[in-house]
């Protein structure tokens, strides 16, 4: 392809929107070429520059309040916040069992069932079309306070890059009846969906993988919360995928 | 036992949103607000953000958002997904285009606009200033907005969807009524333009 073509194109790899054959192709022009090596450079400097200067305005209080107001109830939202930090605080006891206690669940409930046939219909939804990420960013802190006051519920979110799962952003859906924070990881190829959910019950519940429709679905329940990892990747690895992650939100007890 | 299990697939389906975001004329009017509520107003920064880039304008942009908002919740049992965010958006974007439209006095839009530079600047135009010597300095918010004003119209919403709503390429696509491949090549433009402004920018200050 021509630098012409190329200058364009690098446009959408700096976006991540090019495929990985298209973008193996530029990248190996971009080792040769100086001149659109360079342009990408002072493009992403460019954007960097935007993103870092906060560009996005906050809709006024009494603008939301008009909106709300013209809805044709005010919604009451059921928040038990001291029910979450409770399990906070019990979680965090109970955390170093939690590491060393993965097990392969083998005798489900029907409601198991259920919310596992949801976690799985979760999954392939956010890998259907567009809507992978709301919030795509692989830095921690712009993917946690993105989820304030869209949940009832404030999931921990943690870069696990250096252990070789990406964070690639977060994701608002619905799982169990309930709305539940993804918090979206690659790793290579495959995509890894951790779900986070209210827990019905503090109690904290060990690890327990269950392979449904081909999909590996890796459950836990700690710190009031319950965590459903999912992906495509194998059980061995979906396994360190929990295992790091445990390790991350404790790292003082593993 | 049977029972049992039809009951809980009943309920998983029900869970499912795009099933449960359709339900509306079943469900009560109350039912229908709190799904709305849930569903839409997470998204209300953005929205009206993306108003006030598109109209330049406090009030109007709140007027903007707040059509939109009850405009949307109208439609909402047509509303099929999957992302709310560039379905908003497109209302939005309606609403923003016929403001224009009568302030203007006649039905210029910003696609009308746009058509003419499109074939009239190469794509390449920008490479003319050296890459290799440009450093560019990093400028405040309001900076950057006035910079990013300069653009022409179908240039600047497409940049601002972009890096500042967070669009992909196709929900772009979708929002403006563009193909994808009219969307990278926008972009590209708008960057190349701004990149321009960017530099020149110093040079009014120094």
């Amino acid at each position: 392809m021509s630098c012409a073509e190329n200058k364009v194109l690098l446009h959408a790899l700096l976006d991540n929107e090019l495929d990985a054959g298209h973008a193996r192709e530029l990248e190996t022009h971009l080792a040769i070429c100086p001149g659109c090596a360079a342009e990408l450079r002072v493009y992403r400097i460019m954007q960097e520059a935007i993103s870092a200067a906060d560009l996005r305005f906050t809709a006024p209080a009494s603008l939301r309040r008009r909106i709300e107001a013209a809805l044709p109830t005010t919604p009451q939202r059921t928040t038990n916040r001291r029910a979450v930090l409770k399990g906070f605080v019990m979680g965090t006891a109970l955390s170093t069992a939690m590491a060393a206690s993965l097990v392969i669940g083998i005798i489900r409930t029907d409601n198991d069932q259920r919310v596992l046939g949801d976690v799985v219909a979760a999954h392939v939804r956010s890998l259907q079309g567009e809507h992978l990420t709301d919030v795509q960013t692989s830095d921690q802190h712009t993917v946690k306070p993105w989820f304030n006051g869209k949940l009832d519920l404030a999931p921990p979110v943690l870069d696990l890059t250096a252990q070789g799962f990406t964070l690639i952003g977060g994701r608002l859906d619905y799982i169990d009846e309930k709305t539940a924070a993804s918090i979206v990881y690659r790793r290579r190829k495959h995509v890894i969906n951790l779900f986070v959910t209210q827990a019905s019950d503090a109690e904290y519940q060990p690890a327990k993988l269950n392979t449904v429709q081909g999909y590996n679905v890796l459950h836990w329940r700690a710190h009031g919360l319950e965590f459903f990892a999912i992906s495509d990747i194998n059980e061995e690895e979906l396994r360190e995928f929990g295992k790091k992650f445990a390790a991350g939100l404790d790292p003082a007890r593993t | 036992m049977m029972l049992e299990r039809a009951h809980h697939q009943a309920v998983a389906q029900a869970a499912k949103p795009e099933l449960r975001l359709v339900t509306g004329k079943d469900g009560s009017e109350h039912d229908r607000a709190q799904r709305f509520h849930d569903a839409a107003l997470p998204y209300l920064d953005d929205v009206y953000t993306l108003a006030r880039y598109l109209l330049r304008n406090k009030a109007d942009a709140e007027d903007a958002t707040q059509e939109c908002y009850l405009r949307a919740l109208r439609h909402f049992d047509t509303y099929r997904g999957p992302a709310m965010k560039p379905w908003l958006f497109a209302i939005l974007r309606n609403i923003c285009r016929s403001e224009f439209a009568r302030r203007a006095g006649n039905s210029v839009n910003i696609d009308e606009q746009a058509e003419p530079d499109e074939d009239a600047i190469p794509l390449w135009q920008e490479a003319q200033i050296s890459p290799e010597e440009t450093v560019l300095k990093r400028w405040d918010a309001d900076t950057i907005r006035r910079l990013l004003a300069q653009l022409p119209a179908a240039f600047h919403e497409t940049i601002v969807l972009r890096e500042i709503n967070e669009l992909s390429y196709s929900q772009i696509a979708e929002v403006v009524g563009v193909p994808v491949g009219t969307v990278m090549s926008r972009l590209a433009r708008a960057r190349g333009m701004l990149r321009q402004a960017w530099i020149a920018e110093d040079g009014t200050r120094s």
